[in-house]
């Protein structure tokens, strides 16, 4: 039976990981390839690599750090952050990324998508939606870090991403990002029932039971969250304990 | 021991070849038919889309040379749906037809099931020894939209919701449609075992 998905996020500034992370045995926490070892020893499922790095160093050093973390880690990773064209692309899966996640360059300009889908196939191609709540206008998608609001609706975009090729949704809510209260699983399920490809809730986990919800209530297939592992609130072991007590399928 | 990866543009090839130098191993990444014919052993991953994988492969002759190898093979993903017949991809490409199966899509059957079939899954019905060491019901990471139904050749199944081939083999072919390179410690002892074959 196919498992549902951990996913640590893993932020990261010129070639470093940027969150303060608290974890005994290793030796360097800024080092993503150590943290990245780490994490896939304790089960987690696949790895995110947000590049936050605005300088113009930013490509390079990123490409260095892809191949590095693809040398020693054996599960599937994502790459994202500022990508914004087909050659950006290659680079980063030529050097050992299994996908890349593309966000503010999808929205200014869709047929990017398509682009990139018939060019190294679906399987690789995360689009990723940052959705904020309006109270008037209902979930809207930001791009540019979260500055700018597109006017996009949430469902329809991520439908429209679907459409053109894209493999995967991870959807962010940054109404809940940072909040501990637990992902957003109206515009979750939303997504989820909406378009036929696997998505990602992304924002607001602080427990166990957000996972099991978000799960549970609504339809995700992966789950991502960045602060509750590396400051090791929980462990990647404990909350797949916890959700196959909940019956849900982990690989333990 | 000489270890060769058929080069045909076939995408993640750099994954291959990190697991295997994580296994101390050094492979070749060649389209040269020499070089392939004698090889040890050949590799051949693959990820993307069918039929321009077939263009590739016909542009330099391997859709002749590959079905003549004699040494041990390993198809991975698409690189062991290229070894069927015939694929509903693309509005259907013929293929290497080393392997008598047809490729078909997989239909969602309802939100739980989405497409592709992305992420790990469990081996069941082992029957090779490419997965010796291998525990009942051990996780692989798969990631398709398109498989092999199960048949003779089936060596192992998954499900998604009903059972289809997770590995084929056929003499020297052996072929995986997850992605033994990406697969955690599981992976690692089947490529261990490929290159004891």
């Amino acid at each position: 039976m196919l498992t549902k998905r951990i996913i640590p996020c893993l932020d990261i500034k010129d070639g470093r990981t940027v969150k303060g992370v608290q974890f005994e045995g290793l030796r360097d926490a800024g080092d993503p390839v150590a943290l990245a070892a780490r994490y896939a020893r304790e089960g987690a499922d696949e790895l995110v690599f947000l590049d936050i790095t605005a300088t113009n160093q930013k490509r390079a050093t990123l490409i260095a750090l892809v191949r590095e973390v693809a040398r020693e880690l054996d599960i599937p990773f994502t790459v994202g952050g500022g990508i914004g064209s087909v050659a950006d692309v290659e680079a980063l899966l030529l050097n050992g990324a299994d996908k890349v996640s593309i966000n503010s360059a999808a929205l200014a300009r869709p047929e990017l998508i398509n682009e990139l889908a018939a060019r190294f196939g679906s399987q690789c191609i995360v689009v990723a939606a940052d959705a904020r709540y309006h109270a008037a206008d209902g979930w809207q998608v930001y791009t540019r870090a979260g500055t700018n609001n597109t006017g996009r609706d949430a469902v329809d975009w991520c439908r429209e991403a679907a459409d053109r090729g894209a493999g995967e949704i991870l959807l962010t809510s940054m109404s809940n990002d940072g909040t501990k209260d637990g992902f957003a699983l109206d515009i979750t399920g939303a997504v989820s029932l909406a378009v036929p490809i696997p998505v990602i809730a992304s924002g607001g986990a602080g427990s166990k039971q957000d996972f099991t919800n978000v799960f549970q209530l609504a339809r995700a297939d992966a789950g991502l969250a960045a602060s509750i592992f590396h400051f090791g609130e929980i462990g990647i072991r404990e909350l797949k304990e916890h959700l196959r007590q909940d019956g849900i399928p982990v690989r333990l | 021991m000489k270890i060769a990866i058929v080069d045909y543009k076939g995408g993640n090839v750099q994954s291959v070849l990190f697991a295997l130098e994580r296994l101390g191993v050094q492979a070749t990444l060649t389209a040269d038919h020499d070089v392939l014919r004698r090889a040890d052993k050949v590799l051949f991953p693959g990820e993307g889309e069918a039929a321009s994988a077939m263009r590739e492969l016909r542009a330099q002759g391997l859709h002749e040379l590959l079905p003549t190898l004699t040494q041990p093979f390993l198809g991975i993903c698409l690189g062991m749906q290229l070894l069927g017949r015939h694929t509903e991809e693309g509005g259907g490409t013929d293929m290497l037809g080393i392997l008598p199966f047809d490729v078909v899509r997989f239909t969602a059957a309802g939100p739980e099931h989405k497409i592709p079939h992305m992420g790990w899954n469990n081996l069941q019905q082992l029957r090779s020894p490419l997965f010796e060491g291998l525990q009942a019901d051990d996780f692989v990471y798969f990631v398709h939209s398109y498989y092999a139904p199960v048949g003779d050749y089936t060596i192992a199944e998954a499900e998604y919701p009903a059972p289809f081939s997770a590995a084929v083999q056929h003499n020297n072919f052996y072929a995986v449609q997850f992605h033994t390179e990406k697969s955690g410690p599981v992976g690692t002892r089947i490529l261990e075992n490929f290159l004891k074959l």
